[in-house]
């Protein structure tokens, strides 16, 4: 290391873009837990297309994968990139709009060929014709070099090539001294059964690493020193896996048995592949043949003393509407997962937005409200869907947990919880009659509980409390199937009430950021690391700023009319073309700004800091 | 208030009356729909099954208001999703006894897919099918059951389009247990109800149920006493196939059956086939006899045949991984994987 010089950063971003085939992926989470092992606190966000296997080189065909870390408090996959590595033409000419004038661009020289620019659109060869002067561009042989370092492995030419990754792998982490040891285990273990391709992956790795050290083209290399993050035990977790360990928990604090229903649906399927591993956590998964099919099914499972859950995305929950409506008037324990991803219709299938609050909120035929629950960071899919669960069984009643393509597939370190500090989770079936009719004891299934107004929950198999539900109006009380005017009016009310309550389970709000400032900014979801990371760099700048972010999108708090309050002017960024910011001025009748962004990326802090120096600068 | 009547032993024994609800039931006077409720009503208590272990799932229309008149568990669900419900319901409770109630558009229309899905995927649930070939409900629409060129409300120049045959859709769809029976004959209906709880899996019923409103006789041809005997054909396993009091019989002719006088002299019922319903190919053959003008209506159990259930396999899965693994323990699944400290 003696002839480089180290430069020590507070933080960086990389981005790793290639053809779909060229493992990018793959390249990101190994870059990504080597980061983890480092100490440093980091962001990623995975960006591919909706095809599989997209034509070689072309652009609509590019797959990336960003990851921002740091030694200082990282919240969103980061706003400019410091450093791409372009497998070809079409992955530079993707994503150079996103290096930062002056970043460093790392391309596979090999394939600047005719065709591979022509496939990118390309009449001149960037490399050459001076459009990228405004960068530091690094040319590596990646191609040649892969091939130069396996031509005595055995493996045919398409399995060498397959593997150059894993050089660009070995360079990157050699020029942000990370640790190589984490995917040498990685890859041990993952090809402990193709010792061959394992070999071939190690040497390339290493000869990447090594690659920095030797060639001339390094003179800098840098370093991330760790971040200071709270004590504990942390591992990196994706949302999707955080919200499938939060079912877990919400199944054993509970007691409950879990049947998870779905059909495969981008982003969500990720979450049905995670929990079908569970099942000696009491989790029961059904690919059911339809969305339809696979919300009845956990319907039918609540029904019988389970908790059903069924996850989806945008598309999956209009053909789920009905059935929603259905939980909602019996008046069952349910939670419907939205991984939201672009609308409308098939819309933007591996890209993420937040255009689906409208829907969850609504999105029913009659008055049918449900709790709706965002989950803000990709660990924060745990506790929401963990609160999903509790609040479900606690009011009898459907919840909607909204998550997004970003929350699903990015990655943060995450301390791990300890069982024990859970919110307690009871459940409470009903066994005995619960009133009176011409004097005989008789169970009605819709006598409610005076603090939650929840119904019992009586399931098959407990003597004597055999009692129909169903879709009709039903009257109050006893349930029985009813058309009186006055009735109905009632019912509409009382499930109404129920819903608003869940109010009594929500912790204060937390104001971000500077409380006497004018500026209130009102964010929900997914968008939380962008809002706070832009108002702290507001507040640094000398901007006055606010933020508070909400867990319930419904029903809203109860304390936000007082926090709404203290401010004078708000401002409402949504990833989508204007839905919280309606409700809101429904709600409070304040003159809240929009922010909307619908590009299928999440806001970057720079975008959330731009906007409050024009508001308030 | 407890169920049923002290027996002699002191042990309780359940009546029919047992099963009825409080609710009136608010079918139209005349309607096949009493018939069935009556019949499931008499069977129940003789079933042995613990009242508070039958549920009753239903979609919408005018059959699927049938669980609001069973004293047991139900649920009135959303039109065509039952077989959904109930297969959520059993996966997660396979003890329960669960009987499935929708009707020939509730599950051929609208419920199409999840019809055929419980078909392949054998979860055990007896269904019921009251076949009226229309929409009651609506007032009056043809159904996918309705013969071509009929008239209603939604075709005033008849119906083109070509009607399902319901127990050739559900062996199409693998069903492990097919039948059909008619609401006008409470004692053939009770046997195979019988049978379609006895068999471990989806237990299919086909029900011609009249809709004295809107469809008043369409089935008169196979259920009323003039013609009855000449045009239905009540069959069972191990036994010949015949029909008009034993005068006329079914033989087969290749892959076809022909219709034969047992009283010519030309054929005896030596002749006749004899049916096994554990046959996939003579079921096939049996099931196209459907409305055909030579040859009687086949009425009774179609096919079965004994495969594992759905909700027994999803269990068992469940079982042998806790077996392999042990029960799982949220504090190590948290700390899965690439772990580090930070101090």
């Amino acid at each position: 290391m003696s002839s480089k010089t180290v430069e020590t950063l507070p933080e960086a971003t990389v981005l790793f873009a290639g053809d779909s085939g060229d493992g990018m992926q793959l390249t990101g989470t190994q870059f990504t837990l080597a980061t983890a092992h480092a100490m440093n606190d980091l962001a990623t966000l995975p960006d591919f297309p909706a095809e599989i296997r997209a034509p070689v080189g072309t652009t609509y065909g590019v797959s990336g994968f960003q990851l921002h870390f740091g030694s200082v408090d990282i919240r969103t996959p980061g706003d400019e990139v410091d450093l791409l590595v372009a497998m070809n033409p079409a992955a530079l000419v993707v994503n150079l709009d996103r290096v930062k004038p002056g970043g460093t661009i790392l391309v596979n020289s090999n394939s600047f060929e005719k065709k591979d620019l022509k496939l990118a659109n390309l009449k001149e060869n960037p490399l050459e014709d001076g459009s990228l002067d405004k960068y530091r561009v690094i040319q590596v042989e990646l191609t040649r070099l892969t091939r130069e370092t396996l031509k005595d492995s055995g493996l045919d030419h398409k399995a060498i090539d397959r593997s150059k990754n894993m050089f660009a792998l070995g360079l990157s982490l050699w020029l942000y001294s990370r640790p190589i040891e984490p995917a040498q285990r990685w890859l041990t273990t993952k090809f402990a059964k193709k010792p061959d391709i394992r070999d071939a992956n190690l040497e390339l790795l290493k000869k990447g690493y090594h690659f920095g050290e030797t060639t001339e083209q390094f003179v800098t290399r840098y370093e991330v020193t760790p971040a200071t993050l709270p004590p504990g035990r942390y591992r990196a977790v994706q949302g999707v896996q955080a919200l499938a360990m939060g079912i877990v928990a919400a199944a054993d604090k509970s007691g409950l048995p879990i049947t998870y229903g779905s059909y495969p649906i981008t982003p969500a399927s990720d979450l049905l592949h995670a929990l079908s591993r569970y099942k000696n956590h009491g989790i029961m998964t059904i690919q059911a043949e339809d969305e339809i099919a696979a919300i009845g099914m956990t319907i039918g499972a609540s029904f019988g003393g389970s908790l059903g859950i069924t996850g989806t995305s945008g598309p999956g929950i209009a053909l789920k509407g009905e059935a929603m409506g259905l939980a909602h008037i019996l008046e069952l324990p349910l939670v419907i997962v939205n991984v939201q991803r672009g609308g409308p219709s098939t819309g933007l299938p591996t890209k993420t937005e937040q255009s689906d609050l409208m829907q969850a909120l609504f999105g029913r035929n009659g008055d049918a409200p449900m709790p709706v629950i965002a989950a803000s960071t990709p660990g924060d899919c745990f506790e929401a869907a963990y609160e999903a669960c509790r609040i479900a069984v606690k009011y009898m009643t459907p919840v909607v947990l909204l998550s997004d393509g970003y929350l699903a597939n990015g990655s943060e370190p995450w301390l791990i919880p300890d069982p024990d500090s859970l919110h307690d989770f009871p459940v409470e079936f009903a066994t005995e009659f619960n009133a009176e009719e011409e004097g005989e004891e008789v169970f009605w299934p819709y006598v409610r509980d005076e603090q939650t107004l929840a119904r019992p929950w009586a399931k098959p198999g407990t003597p004597n409390l055999e009692h129909r539900v169903g879709g009709l109006e039903k009257a109050d009380k006893t349930g029985n199937v009813s058309y009186d005017a006055a009735n109905h009016e009632k019912m509409i009310k009382l499930r109404t009430e129920k819903v608003e309550r869940v109010q009594q389970d929500m912790k204060p709000l937390e104001i971000f950021g500077d409380e006497d400032a004018d500026l209130l900014i009102i964010g929900w979801g997914s968008t939380r690391g962008a809002i706070e990371a832009g108002v702290t760099r507001a507040l640094n700048a000398g901007h006055k700023a606010a933020a508070v972010h909400l867990r319930w999108v419904n029903p809203l708090p109860a304390d936000l009319g007082e926090v709404l309050s203290r401010f004078s002017t708000y401002l409402v960024p949504e990833l989508n073309n204007g839905q919280l910011v309606r409700i809101l001025r429904d709600r409070y009748l304040l003159p809240f700004e929009a922010m909307n962004k619908i590009q299928g990326r999440p806001f970057g802090p720079s975008e959330i800091e731009r906007k409050i120096a024009e508001m308030v600068g | 208030m407890p169920p049923g009547v002290p027996s002699g032993d002191g042990a309780s024994v359940l009546t029919r009356a047992d099963f009825s609800s409080d609710q009136d039931v608010r079918w139209c006077p005349g309607c096949g729909d009493y018939a069935i409720l009556a019949t499931v009503q008499r069977l129940m208590p003789e079933l042995g099954v613990p009242r508070e272990n039958l549920v009753f799932i239903s979609g919408i229309g005018c059959s699927s208001r049938f669980p609001y008149y069973m004293n047991t568990y139900g649920m009135h669900s959303i039109h065509g999703r039952a077989p959904t419900i109930v297969t959520g319901l059993k996966t997660a409770r396979p003890e329960l006894d669960v009987w499935m109630i929708t009707g020939d558009g509730d599950s051929l229309s609208i419920g199409g897919n999840h019809i055929i899905h419980i078909m392949r995927r054998n979860v055990d649930v007896q269904i019921i099918m009251f076949n009226n070939q229309i929409y009651g409900l609506t007032k009056g629409q043809y159904s996918p059951t309705s013969e071509i060129g009929k008239v209603t409300k939604s075709t005033p120049f008849g119906s083109i389009d070509h009607p399902f045959n319901p127990i050739a859709l559900v062996l199409g769809a693998d069903a492990p247990f097919a039948a059909r029976t008619m609401d006008r004959d409470p004692k053939h209906m009770k046997e195979i109800l019988r049978k379609a709880h006895d068999f471990k899996g989806t237990g299919f019923v086909e029900v011609y149920q009249n809709c004295n409103i809107f469809n008043d006789g369409a089935f008169f041809d196979y259920t009323e006493k003039a013609t009855k005997s000449d045009r239905a054909i009540f069959f069972e396993h191990g036994k010949p196939l015949t029909y008009a009091g034993g005068t006329r019989g079914l033989r087969l002719d290749g892959f076809n059956l022909e219709d034969i006088d047992l009283e010519s002299g030309e054929w005896g019922v030596d002749d006749c086939l004899v049916y096994d319903e554990t046959s996939r190919e003579l079921a096939t053959i049996l099931a196209r006899v459907y409305w055909r003008e030579e040859l009687p209506q086949p009425f009774g159990v179609f096919y079965r045949e004994e495969r594992p259930t759905y909700d027994a396999q999803v269990n068992d899965q469940v079982n042998a991984v806790i077996e392999r693994s042990g029960k799982g323990s949220l504090e190590d699944l948290l700390a899965e994987g690439d772990t580090w400290l930070v101090e």
